[in-house]
């Protein structure tokens, strides 16, 4: 009984581990695709429609501004009190400025936007293509002779390469306004002192390790939520569960390329 | 004018041997057919008789285990993708669910192809759109979405999307089906003007028998995944065969029992689930 339940076991593991590996080399595939047809579009009479990736950018970028700002003004302000408590112990507080804008720019600028987007972005493109899947509509596609990757998902990966680095500058602005609109205070500095002396403290190195973060967690999302949609089979529940996945392991995947980007930019 | 028919006609379409598995069931076993230029070929078969299967591999969906698929003299199975989609843009499509795109107008979803796949101006696609909605008496509609539009409705939307390009071959997947007698015979009377209007070959699936009937010039019935006769109207109707004629009569199938399989069927151990 025992040794059933463990060659189970055993079997479960291993068809999962071979579902992750499939997975993974239909992202690089897909990763492949994004590249192939923005250059051989044309030659096939097949180009990538620059309307699409505006609509999408639109979507993905511009319609997100307003709860970013939010979301990265209230990590701004929460660093700011968590810094502003602990730096005192050393006597050091004024080094909350310094702090604020290394991590919002290294670090949580590109990661909340990332979180942001994988939830709102990410599983919407799942979803989409998903129930385009169930009603059809990618079969109907291709008995057209459209290829569903380069008119679908193309656009996408596009889009969010350019409009994640766009929401991480947002984000990093944002999230150094938040940690001044608390330290202001304690620290006994007008906002303007704030803001010049933040903009002073950063280097170059500093925004871009925000920004090329935040370019290859956009490009995989969007590849994340676009392969989770491709995979969708049986109805509505398979589109909820594949909305499911596609924030699940996008956060994943985002959060353990951040770990290895961290590692080796400053280690 | 000579009828066509006098002289060899043109293969439109030619299934060799085609064999489609899934897993261990045979799903087509050795289906072989062809279509001429011009007629409208009924594809007949009751549920699970691996007609919607059939569909999909003629339209190039599928990789086949074995047999050869050759569409407008090309062999399915050699071409690359681009050849593929090239190739496509001589074929169209009408799905059973109609599948529309959603997200777009009724004008959007036919206009669609030409959009894509021609170099062609903002008036000129507007124009040819407009045409092909006339043509299946949607005009005027062009600007809903296709969550406003009856049943009906959208699957002519379908057919005005699937013959926007003009394609030489055209396939309905049950046209009628789900739609109540008469909107199901004003689609039959389309299919008809469609294929005297723009002299399209027209290949549908399906299993209502009036509609297959009145439409067809040959019908190809098909049963558990093979091909029971191809054959004019009148000749399927007068076909000796027992299963061509239950089919026709609506005689339920009789169940054979396999008394050892039965059994075995009963108590075999749940397979563990793989999707």
């Amino acid at each position: 009984m025992a040794a059933q339940t463990l060659s189970r076991m055993v079997s479960r593991v291993s068809r999962d581990m071979l579902r992750g590996v499939s997975d993974f080399g239909y992202l690089i595939a897909l990763l492949g695709e994004s590249f192939y047809w923005p250059v051989f579009g044309p030659r096939r009479k097949q180009p990538v429609r620059i309307e699409a990736v505006f609509t999408q950018m639109m979507q993905i970028g511009v319609e997100a501004i307003p709860i970013l700002a939010v979301l990265t003004m209230a990590v701004g302000i929460m660093l700011a009190i968590q810094l502003v408590n602990t730096l005192e112990l050393f006597g050091v507080e004024s080094q909350v400025v310094l702090a604020v804008a290394k991590a919002m720019t290294r670090e949580f600028g590109a990661l909340m936007t990332a979180i942001l987007l994988a939830g709102r972005s990410g599983s919407a493109l799942a979803a989409r293509i998903g129930s385009m899947v169930v009603s059809q509509e990618i079969e109907a596609l291709r008995v057209m002779g459209i290829d569903p990757v380069r008119y679908l998902v193309v656009p996408a990966v596009i889009a969010f390469a350019i409009m994640t680095p766009a929401l991480v500058v947002l984000a990093d602005a944002m999230g150094i306004i938040g940690g001044g609109l608390f330290s202001t205070g304690p620290l006994n500095m007008t906002m303007e002192t704030y803001i010049r002396t933040s903009i002073e403290v950063l280097t170059v190195g500093d925004v871009m390790q925000g920004l090329s973060k935040g370019l290859v967690f956009g490009i995989l999302i969007a590849l994340v939520g676009c392969s989770a949609g491709f995979s969708v089979r049986g109805g509505a529940e398979g589109v909820g569960r594949a909305t499911t996945r596609a924030v699940v392991l996008s956060l994943t995947y985002v959060i353990i390329v951040d770990m290895m980007f961290t590692w080796f930019m400053n280690v | 004018m000579p009828k066509k028919t006098a002289q060899p006609a043109e293969h439109v379409l030619e299934v060799e041997d085609l064999v489609v598995e899934y897993g261990r069931r045979r799903i087509l076993d050795g289906i072989s057919m062809n279509v001429r230029a011009g007629e409208i070929m009924v594809i007949m078969g009751g549920s699970g008789s691996g007609k919607s299967t059939l569909l999909r591999h003629l339209l190039g969906l599928e990789v086949p285990a074995g047999g050869t698929v050759r569409m407008l003299g090309r062999d399915v199975s050699e071409m690359t993708n681009t050849e593929m989609d090239d190739l496509r843009q001589h074929v169209g499509v009408s799905f059973q669910s109609g599948a529309l795109f959603t997200s777009m107008s009724v004008g959007e979803n036919v206009a669609l192809p030409l959009r894509e796949r021609q170099n062609l101006d903002d008036n000129t696609i507007r124009i040819m759109t407009r045409l092909k909605l006339e043509l299946v008496s949607l005009a005027g509609f062009e600007n809903l979405m296709p969550s406003q539009l009856s049943g009906g409705m959208i699957k002519r939307a379908a057919f005005a999307r699937a013959i926007v390009m003009d394609p030489k071959l055209v396939f309905f997947d049950e046209p009628s089906a789900g739609l109540d007698p008469v909107v199901s015979a004003e689609l039959d009377e389309l299919i008809i003007k469609l294929r005297d209007a723009l002299g399209t070959t027209i290949i549908v699936v399906t299993h209502e028998l009036e509609s297959a009937f009145r439409i067809a010039d040959r019908i190809t019935v098909l049963d558990h995944g093979r091909v029971l006769v191809t054959d004019t109207v009148d000749a399927v109707r007068n076909c000796q065969d027992q299963r061509v004629q239950d089919l026709l009569n609506r005689t339920p199938r009789e169940m054979e029992i396999d008394a050892d399989d039965y059994l075995r069927r009963l108590t075999e151990e749940e397979p563990e689930y793989v999707d």
